[in-house]
């Protein structure tokens, strides 16, 4: 809980850590606009827009423009989705396509329930 | 496409020079420039190793910059641990001509939904390339992937892919793979990479750790097939390139004194052959580091430079025992003439002893050897395996023309001339000492057994150690 008159040290990113209402920061790493990527932009936006409707930051970044950034985040495959918030860190690899994975992965959907 | 029996290279493989020692040798200038180069072996072998001294000798020898992917060690850790082989990563990524990114993928936080390739990977592969430029690059150990991802069938397509993109990229890799139970590696890697495959053995042999190098297959170029005997020295990894070398040694008339007047004249009037292998063989207290001694003193006394292995002394005792009858050797030391090698023989195995051997002689570039003796080589090893080692040494001694005298023990008791036919076979001079006893005295007798391409004394003569130097009266027999 950060208390407003207190600098803030850690910058942005840790200031959305613990977000109001528990939004999600989600960042979508591509390998340029090909059909994978376009499926995969598809499917998280339709997850997000059915799931976490006005509680999510969704980015889509491209790694041939952010190299560096692949990098810093180990990104090895394509597409692949970064659950930075809420914490734990998760990573999905692919076109985002098993819905159920993916949302017991957001901690949406309980563990082991089908 | 492979050329057999040609020395020259076919136009279409160029080669890239690792400047790893010895390593160049054996495949004849490098690795195939612009292909890809799997170097597999166990834990330990050496792989990393290997690979880092590909890329930094790259840099450093060859103006070469170069690119490391890691999956292994982070950056650091790589850096931390060859940095006590000289090797400064810190500096060369300072000096933009090396770049090194660590691929770390926890499978515990990562699911997989539905389709995807490893773009992600090939996009940092290229800007570590391209960020320093680099013509060499290593991947460590790309094998990794196998366990990060579940999906094998694509990991393989994604790795054709990959090194199909390496080679388009014109880049010369080297990619390392762990040993597999029947394979290569452990995941097949070799399917892929056809064109150079090392191995690299690590293996222990009655408690002493031998290493061993080996070129698969170099698809378009002639290389050595043999294991070859390998060695993390203070600088990197050392290969000794000498196979048995074959019977082409350059032979001279020219004579090397052995540092002994009379037994001189009794080779002829002149002396060892220069190059030549000379057996001093006798039992304990014959005087055989003594006639050694005399010879190292000759070739130094003539501005020559000698090294002296010895595998039961130190240099001290040598100096001081040799001091005691009247050969001066501390002199040639401190001229930086004579140089000595001392080690237990049981401190390592066969070929590392060799390895070093081999280093010195290149450091030094000695006219003259003494190994004193051999025979306590011999305790270190399988019969065939020293047998195949000695005629390395004995033929790599020949090939640099450096006249040498291997000292060999004899059990007492024994026949005089019962020396380990294995070796006897290969040297061109044999001068046996003994020792008899006659009316309660103890008398060292010399005689030369053979000398190959000379008209020898056959007289056996008296061996005298004095306190000024080796006489040999005339009269006994």
């Amino acid at each position: 809980m950060k208390k407003k008159n207190e600098p803030d040290i850690t910058g942005d990113l840790f200031a959305e850590e613990k977000p109001e209402g528990g939004k999600y920061v989600l960042r979508l790493y591509v390998a340029g606009m090909n059909q994978a990527s376009a499926r995969a932009i598809k499917n998280i936006t339709r997850i997000c827009e059915e799931h976490l409707e006005g509680r999510y930051d969704l980015q889509v970044i491209d790694v041939y423009q952010q190299p560096t950034l692949a990098k810093g985040e180990q990104i090895i495959a394509a597409p692949t989705l970064i659950k930075k918030l809420p914490v734990p860190l998760r990573k999905f690899i692919g076109s985002m396509a098993d819905e159920e994975k993916i949302l017991v992965g957001l901690d949406l959907r309980p563990r082991g329930k089908k | 496409m492979a050329e057999e029996g040609d020395r020259k290279e076919p136009a279409g493989v160029q080669k890239c020079p690792t400047g790893i020692s010895g390593l160049d040798e054996i495949t004849g200038g490098g690795l195939p420039r612009g292909r890809p180069t799997l170097v597999c072996g166990g834990a330990g072998s050496g792989k990393t190793l290997m690979a880092t001294e590909f890329i930094v000798r790259g840099i450093t020898e060859f103006g070469e910059p170069g690119a490391m992917m890691t999956f292994e060690e982070t950056g650091d850790e790589l850096a931390d641990n060859v940095a006590s082989l000289g090797m400064d990563l810190q500096g060369l990524i300072e000096q933009n001509k090396l770049a090194i990114d660590y691929v770390h993928i926890d499978r515990q936080e990562i699911e997989e939904t539905g389709e995807y390739d490893l773009e992600g990977l090939f996009v940092r592969l290229a800007a570590i390339i391209d960020a320093v430029g680099a013509k060499r690059v290593v991947l460590d150990t790309v094998e990794a992937l196998f366990a990060a991802l579940p999906n094998e069938g694509l990991i393989r397509a994604e790795l054709r892919r990959l090194f199909r993109w390496l080679k388009s990229k014109k880049v010369t890799a080297v990619i390392t793979g762990e040993k597999g139970e029947n394979t290569l590696t452990r995941h097949g890697l070799e399917e892929y990479v056809s064109d150079c495959v090392i191995f690299l053995d690590h293996r222990i042999d009655r408690q002493v750790a031998t290493r061993r190098l080996r070129i698969v297959k170099y698809r378009g170029s002639l290389h050595g097939t043999n294991e070859y005997p390998t060695l993390i020295g203070a600088d990197g990894l050392s290969i000794l390139p000498i196979s048995s070398l074959g019977l082409t040694y350059p032979v001279t008339t020219e004579r090397v004194s052995t540092g002994v007047e009379t037994l001189d004249a009794m080779l002829s009037g002149g002396g060892y052959y220069r190059g030549s292998s000379v057996l001093v063989s006798g039992s304990a207290g014959t005087g055989k580091s003594s006639l050694s001694a005399a010879f190292a003193d000759g070739i130094c006394r003539r501005g020559e430079k000698c090294l002296y292995c010895s595998f039961e002394e130190s240099p001290q005792q040598i100096i001081r025992n040799m001091a005691s009858i009247g050969i001066h050797l501390a002199q040639w030391q401190e001229k930086g003439l004579l140089k000595f090698y001392n080690m237990r023989p049981t401190e390592q195995g066969l070929e590392a002893h060799l390895v070093q051997l081999h280093k010195m002689v290149e450091d030094v570039n000695p006219a003259a050897a003494v190994i004193d003796p051999l025979t306590s080589l011999t305790s270190i090893g399988e019969r065939d395996q020293i047998k195949a080692m000695l005629t390395r040494l004995i033929d790599y001694l020949k090939n640099h023309k450096i006249t040498t005298i291997y000292t060999n023990l004899n059990p007492s008791g024994g026949s005089v001339e019962k020396t380990e036919a294995m070796i006897s076979s290969l040297m061109d001079t044999w001068v046996v000492l003994r020792n008899i006893e006659t009316n309660g005295d103890r008398q060292r007798l010399l005689h030369v057994l053979k000398s190959r391409g000379m008209a020898h004394s056959s007289r056996v003569r008296q061996f005298l150690l004095t306190d000024h130097g080796i006489e040999m009266p005339e009269q006994t027999a």
